[in-house]
């Protein structure tokens, strides 16, 4: 205890006061940064365009209301803490304005690089401002699938896994089947899948339902098979009956191991999710994909690259914030 | 009248404990290993019994069979008259690792007997009174892994009260703790124990422990444990250590485990 309170106040005054002074050089560098957008706002629409472009002055106009804003959070992290601790990002914003202008040189002011393949930075913008409501759409479309398919196979993976934990005779029955089909993946069912299914979205839905679920099973099981046979000594002790073993022993246990299952099990149904929409289903992020492919557009290519990849990582953030809360009584948790 | 009628109840929940014959072992490697050889005694109600015997000679086996955890190969046991058949709420196992659930918070440990038979909802405050009892009503809310070592044995110790067991069974509760915790530990337990009234039925390797807390001691032999003494410690309670009676009687325990000599 004393340690703690020792290890506590060292890292909680001597370095707070360092922190303070590193804040204090981070907001410095966000002036800094504030003023690198400001300079790559007036490059981009100062200096002419050598390709045929639109949106320069919007991408200009961005770039300068960015850089204000980054001046304006700097003095006002002066006074207010939360605004001072965003001074974190300046490094990164210094790179990527100088990114962007790299970037915007290359390609739109002396058009060295060649078009199709690299557009410039307003055209990226471009397919924001004109194509937002298609890109909004396979948003949602490719969410709607997701969540649909991962809900399914997360409780499908999640019942199975505590039954082949719980009971013997459910493990005689299901375990070979799992061995067998469970490590192949997902997306090897997707030509039969499309055959056999009335509508290309119940197919995806039990593609990404497949894949989560393997990961889930297998990972909910151990964690049940393994929990202390201690834990149920005492609960029957007290009067526990077998629904109560499993309900509030079991399964709390194990839950560590269920989340480890439910995030590798989201990573592998973005995958079979991608693939699913860029060979059957006609809509969704992996469909813009292959739209944009088809009409060489490849800024929308990058631009629903963003999108997606966005997508992913919020996912992945709410379900580690889930696990945060449901898992508090945890020391140590990895941070996302 | 009504205090007068609740304290002879309190000080009669005590259960009658009769262990006939037990043989009981395990499979090792292919080869039967006896742990139990024809243990016969029998425990009164509001008893205090001490089980000693060298370490790994299956004290802790046979509170196995008493908590109904396992079933004996040979023999029967029997609570109040009732054959032993399954663990049962009014037989609590107080063991050697506090085992509290991680998950849970120190209230919803304690208040786990209650919860598994569906009775939470009615008796929500023997919980507190428990937690009350071990001195842990301000950690309520903490969960184990934010209690020292005491602290999450006295937790589980007020897990098995809240049950109200008449026997109460104990795996060497106190073989973990630090000597200082241990010996305040030593002194709660007696005084709830005289309070509450239940049986107790306690493995330990401590003498020391066995005859400040117990009022009989049962000394078992090296596996198979077969009893070898079974005497009654007839001293007033808080016992004092350097009694000379104590003294005497921890000399002859030590003797009957084969330390006589060099002690």
């Amino acid at each position: 205890m004393t340690a703690i309170a020792e290890a506590r106040s060292n890292s909680g005054t001597a370095p707070l006061l360092a922190g303070d002074d590193r804040q204090l050089h981070s907001l410095g560098l966000l002036v800094v940064a504030g003023f690198f957008w400001m300079a790559l706002a007036t490059l981009v629409v100062a200096w002419p365009d050598a390709q045929e472009v639109n949106r320069t002055e919007l991408l200009g106009v961005l770039a300068g209301v960015f850089g204000l804003v980054q001046l304006a959070v700097s003095a006002g992290g002066w006074f207010a803490a939360p605004l001072a601790r965003l001074g974190r990002f300046a490094p990164w914003l210094i790179l990527l304005a100088l990114w962007i202008a790299g970037w915007e040189v290359a390609t739109a002011k002396l058009d060295l690089l060649p078009l199709p393949f690299f557009p410039s930075p307003q055209a990226f913008v471009e397919v924001y401002t004109d194509d937002w409501r298609k890109l909004g759409d396979s948003l949602l479309a490719s969410l709607w699938l997701l969540l649909r398919g991962f809900a399914l196979g997360a409780a499908v993976g999640f019942a199975t896994g505590v039954a082949l934990g719980w009971s013997r005779r459910v493990g005689y029955w299901i375990h070979p089947v799992m061995r067998l089909v469970g490590p192949l993946p997902a997306t090897a069912w997707l030509p039969l899948a499309f055959f056999i299914f009335p509508t290309s979205a119940s197919a995806s839905t039990f593609l990404i339902a497949l894949a989560t679920a393997f990961p889930v099973t297998v990972l909910t099981w151990s964690g049940v098979a393994g929990v202390q046979t201690a834990y149920y000594d005492v609960a029957r002790t007290l009067g526990a009956g077998s629904r109560f073993l499993i309900l509030k022993v079991a399964i709390p246990a194990a839950l560590p191991h269920v989340f480890v299952g439910l995030f590798m099990g989201l990573g592998s149904s973005f995958a079979v999710l991608v693939v699913a929409e860029m060979l059957g289903v006609k809509s969704g992020l992996g469909w813009y994909l292959q739209w944009a492919q088809g009409w060489a557009a490849y800024a929308n290519m990058y631009g629903a690259l963003l999108v997606m990849a966005l997508m992913c990582s919020t996912l992945i953030t709410v379900l580690f914030r889930v696990r945060d809360g449901v898992l508090a009584w945890q020391k140590g948790l990895v941070k996302w | 009248m009504v205090a007068l009628l609740e304290s002879i109840e309190a000080r009669s929940i005590g259960a009658r404990l009769l262990v006939s014959d037990i043989d009981h072992g395990f499979v090792l490697h292919g080869d039967y290993l006896p742990v139990l050889d024809d243990v016969s005694f029998s425990v009164e109600p509001g008893e205090f019994v001490a089980l000693l015997g060298p370490s790994g000679c299956g004290k802790s086996t046979l509170l196995r069979l008493v908590a109904g955890l396992d079933r004996p190969h040979g023999g029967s046991l029997s609570v109040d008259g009732a054959e032993v058949t399954g663990p049962d709420p009014s037989r609590v196992v107080v063991f050697q690792d506090p085992t509290l659930f991680p998950w849970r918070t120190v209230w919803r440990n304690a208040a786990l007997g209650l919860e598994a038979r569906g009775l939470l909802e009615s008796r929500h405050d023997r919980v507190d009174e428990a937690l009350a009892l071990v001195g842990l009503e301000k950690f309520a809310k903490a969960y184990p892994h934010q209690l020292s070592g005491g602290m999450a044995q006295r937790a589980s110790l007020a897990r098995a009260l809240v049950n109200d067991p008449k026997l109460l069974i104990l795996d060497e509760p106190l073989g973990k703790l630090d000597s200082l915790t241990r010996l305040t530990m030593q002194g709660e337990l007696t005084r709830l124990w005289q309070r509450r009234g239940f049986t107790v039925l306690m493995v330990t390797h401590d003498v020391e422990e066995a005859l400040l807390l117990a009022n009989r001691v049962i000394v078992f032999s090296d596996r198979p444990a077969r009893i070898r003494a079974d005497f009654v410690v007839d001293l007033p309670y808080p016992r004092h250590r350097d009694h000379p009676e104590l003294l005497r009687l921890r000399r002859e325990a030590l003797g009957l485990l084969g330390l006589g000599r060099d002690w």
